[in-house]
C-alpha cells in the first residue's frame, strides 16, 4: 500500500522540530493560503556571518494540514544558517524534493512556506529601510 | 496496532451473513436474468425475490423498486429523468443547499439545460423549514428533492411534513435516503415520498447496488437506454450478486435496526458529551437530537481537520473531515458553510460515524487520544 503521505512528511508532521515562537524575532511573516485557508506565521532571528546577514534562527506556527505543517518545518531547516539572499532562492520544488514527495493536490502547501519566507524577509528589509530614515 | 473504523458514513464492511447470501451468485447461479434458459430464469427469480425484500423493507410495491448501480446513479436518474419527462409542465426544481454533490451537480447541469433550480437555505442545525418549501413551490415546479439525513452532519429533515406539502401542491417529492436507510424506520407511504434513493454499501451490503423507489404512476425518463431491463427504466445486465446482497442487508436491518439504533445512540451521545467536556473550543455541528444515531460532527478552534484525520489514522482510527484541505476542489464543505460556519470554522471540522461493530471501548479510546491530538496541533498552530 502506498501511503497518502511520504515517510518524511509524516515524520515532520508528527514531530516538527521548528514550531513555536521566537520572542524577540527580528522579523515575522504571516501568510494565508487563499486556496484552502491554511495560515502560517514565520519568526526569524537575524544574525551575522562573514559580514552578511543570515537566518540565525527560524520558527513557525502553522494552522493547516499535515502537508502544510511538514513543509513549514522543512522550509525552516532548509534556510537556517543561510543568508537572506540564499534563503529567498529556495523554491517550492526544493522543499518538495526534501520531503520525498507530496500528493499533487498538496503542492500549493509548499508554496505557502515559500510565501511565508518571502513575506518575513521583505518585512525585514522594509523595517531596516524605515529605521535608516 | 488496533484499528478502529469510525467512517461508516463513507462505506460499511459487508456483513458476513450478506457475503454468504451472495456467494452462490458468482459462479453457481451466474446466468443473465434476460436469458430464457434455466441458468437465466433461476437468477431472474432471485432478482425478483430481492426486489420483494427491498420493497417490503420500505413499504413499497416490488414493481416500484428499480435497481441501479449506485446512489449517485439513482440521484442523477431522478433529477434528469423527472426533469425531461415533465418539462412541458414546468422547469423548476427545488432542492436544499445541503444535498450530496450528486444532487448538487446534477441540478447545476440541469441549469445549463434550461431548467431553473431553487436552493433552499437551512437553519444553524441544518434543518429545512417546511414553510420554506411551501413558499418555494410555484406553478412551474415539477420536483422537490431533499436529503433525508445529512451525510455530513447527520441532521434529519422533517420529511413527512415536506412530503405532505408536495402532495397537496401536486409536485413530485424525492428524498435521498442513503444515510438514513437501514438506520431509522422508513416507510414510503407514511413519509409521503414519490421517489427515494438508497444504497447498499452504506448499510452492510456490497458496493455496486442501489435503488430508486418510483411510486406507481410517476412520469420519469430512463437514464440508461438499451436492453430494457428493470421495466425499461434502467437498461444494463443486473448485478445480481450485489442485488442479492443488498436484499439480505435489508432483511438483517429489518430485524436488528431498532436495537442497533438504541445502542448506537448511546455510544454517539457518550462520544459527543466526552468531546464537549474534555476539549475546550469544541463545537457540535448539526442537530443535538434530530440526528442519525451514528453521526458525530465537530469543529475545533485553532486546528485544521485533515491534520486531525492524519493524526487519528496514525493511531489506527479512521475518521473524515469537511476541511478544504481534504477536498479535491480545495473548498470547504458546502454543508458546513450552509449551517453558517465560517470558512475557518469548517476548516477545523471532524466527522466520526459509528456502525454495527463499534464498541464502547473504541469510543473511550478516541476520548483518550483526541484531546491530546487537538492540544498538540494547537501548539503547532499557536492558535493563530
Amino acid at each position: 500500500m502506498k501511503p497518502y503521505y511520504s515517510r518524511e512528511v509524516i515524520k515532520r508532521f508528527t514531530n516538527p522540530k521548528n514550531f513555536g515562537e521566537i520572542k524577540n524575532a527580528d522579523t515575522v511573516g504571516k501568510v494565508g493560503n487563499p486556496r484552502c485557508g491554511d495560515i502560517m506565521k514565520l519568526y526569524i532571528k537575524i544574525g551575522r556571518k562573514g559580514g552578511k546577514e543570515i537566518i540565525e534562527d527560524i520558527k513557525f506556527h502553522t494552522l493547516g494540514c499535515a502537508a502544510a505543517i511538514a513543509t513549514s518545518d522543512m522550509a525552516c531547516d532548509l534556510v537556517k544558517g543561510k543568508t537572506l539572499r540564499e534563503a529567498l532562492k529556495i523554491d517550492y520544488k526544493k522543499i518538495i524534493k526534501a520531503l520525498g514527495d507530496l500528493p499533487p493536490i498538496k503542492i500549493h502547501c509548499s508554496v505557502l512556506a515559500r510565501e511565508g519566507l518571502k513575506a518575513a524577509v521583505e518585512n525585514y528589509y522594509a523595517k531596516k529601510k524605515s529605521q535608516k530614515k | 496496532m488496533k484499528k478502529i473504523y469510525l467512517d461508516y458514513a463513507a462505506t460499511t464492511p459487508v456483513d458476513p451473513r450478506v457475503t454468504r447470501a451472495m456467494l452462490p451468485y458468482f459462479n453457481k447461479k451466474f446466468g443473465n436474468t434476460m436469458s430464457l434458459h434455466g441458468f437465466g430464469q433461476e437468477v431472474k427469480s432471485a432478482l425478483e425475490q430481492s426486489r420483494e425484500e427491498v420493497a417490503n423493507f420500505i413499504g413499497a410495491e416490488p414493481n416500484e423498486i428499480i435497481f441501479t448501480g449506485s446512489a449517485t446513479e439513482s440521484n442523477n436518474f431522478v433529477l434528469k429523468g423527472i426533469a425531461f419527462a415533465n418539462r412541458n409542465k414546468g422547469r423548476n426544481i427545488v432542492i436544499s443547499s445541503i444535498e450530496h454533490p450528486c444532487i448538487m451537480e446534477s441540478a447545476e447541469w440541469l441549469e445549463s439545460q434550461g431548467f431553473e433550480i431553487t436552493r433552499l437555505p437551512v437553519d444553524k442545525y441544518g434543518q429545512i423549514s417546511p414553510g420554506d418549501v411551501e413558499k418555494a413551490i410555484k406553478k412551474e415546479t415539477i420536483l422537490v428533492s431533499i436529503i433525508h439525513a445529512s451525510n455530513e452532519i447527520g441532521t434529519i429533515q422533517p420529511i413527512k411534513e415536506i412530503g405532505k406539502i408536495c402532495r397537496e401542491k401536486g409536485v413530485y417529492f424525492h428524498t435521498d435516503a442513503v444515510q438514513s436507510f437501514g438506520k431509522i424506520p422508513l416507510d414510503v407511504n407514511s413519509i409521503n415520498v414519490d421517489l427515494l434513493s438508497a444504497s447498499s454499501h452504506k448499510m452492510y451490503g456490497p458496493k455496486g447496488a442501489a435503488i430508486l423507489f418510483i411510486r406507481k404512476g410517476t412520469k420519469i425518463e430512463p437514464l440508461l437506454h438499451g436492453g430494457g431491463q428493470e421495466m425499461g427504466l434502467r437498461s444494463s445486465t443486473v448485478n445480481v450478486p450485489a442485488v442479492v446482497g443488498f436484499a439480505e442487508a435489508c432483511k438483517i436491518a429489518k430485524k436488528e435496526m431498532k436495537k442497533e439504533g438504541t445502542n448506537l445512540t448511546k455510544l454517539r451521545d457518550r462520544l459527543i458529551k466526552g468531546i464537549l467536556s474534555k476539549i475546550p473550543g469544541s463545537y457540535l455541528n448539526g442537530h443535538p437530537q434530530k440526528r442519525l444515531p451514528n453521526n458525530i460532527n465537530f469543529w475545533f478552534e485553532g486546528v485544521e481537520g485533515e491534520s486531525i484525520v492524519i493524526q487519528l489514522d496514525l493511531l489506527g482510527i479512521a475518521a473524515s473531515t469537511g476541511s478544504a484541505c481534504s477536498s479535491a476542489k480545495l473548498e470547504p464543505s458546502h454543508v458546513l458553510l450552509a449551517i453558517g460556519l465560517k470558512h475557518e470554522q469548517a476548516h477545523g471540522s471532524l466527522r466520526l460515524t459509528l456502525g454495527r461493530w463499534t464498541k464502547k471501548s473504541e469510543i473511550d479510546y478516541v476520548l483518550k487520544v483526541l484531546p491530546q491530538i487537538i492540544q498538540k496541533l494547537r501548539k503547532i498552530s499557536g492558535k493563530i
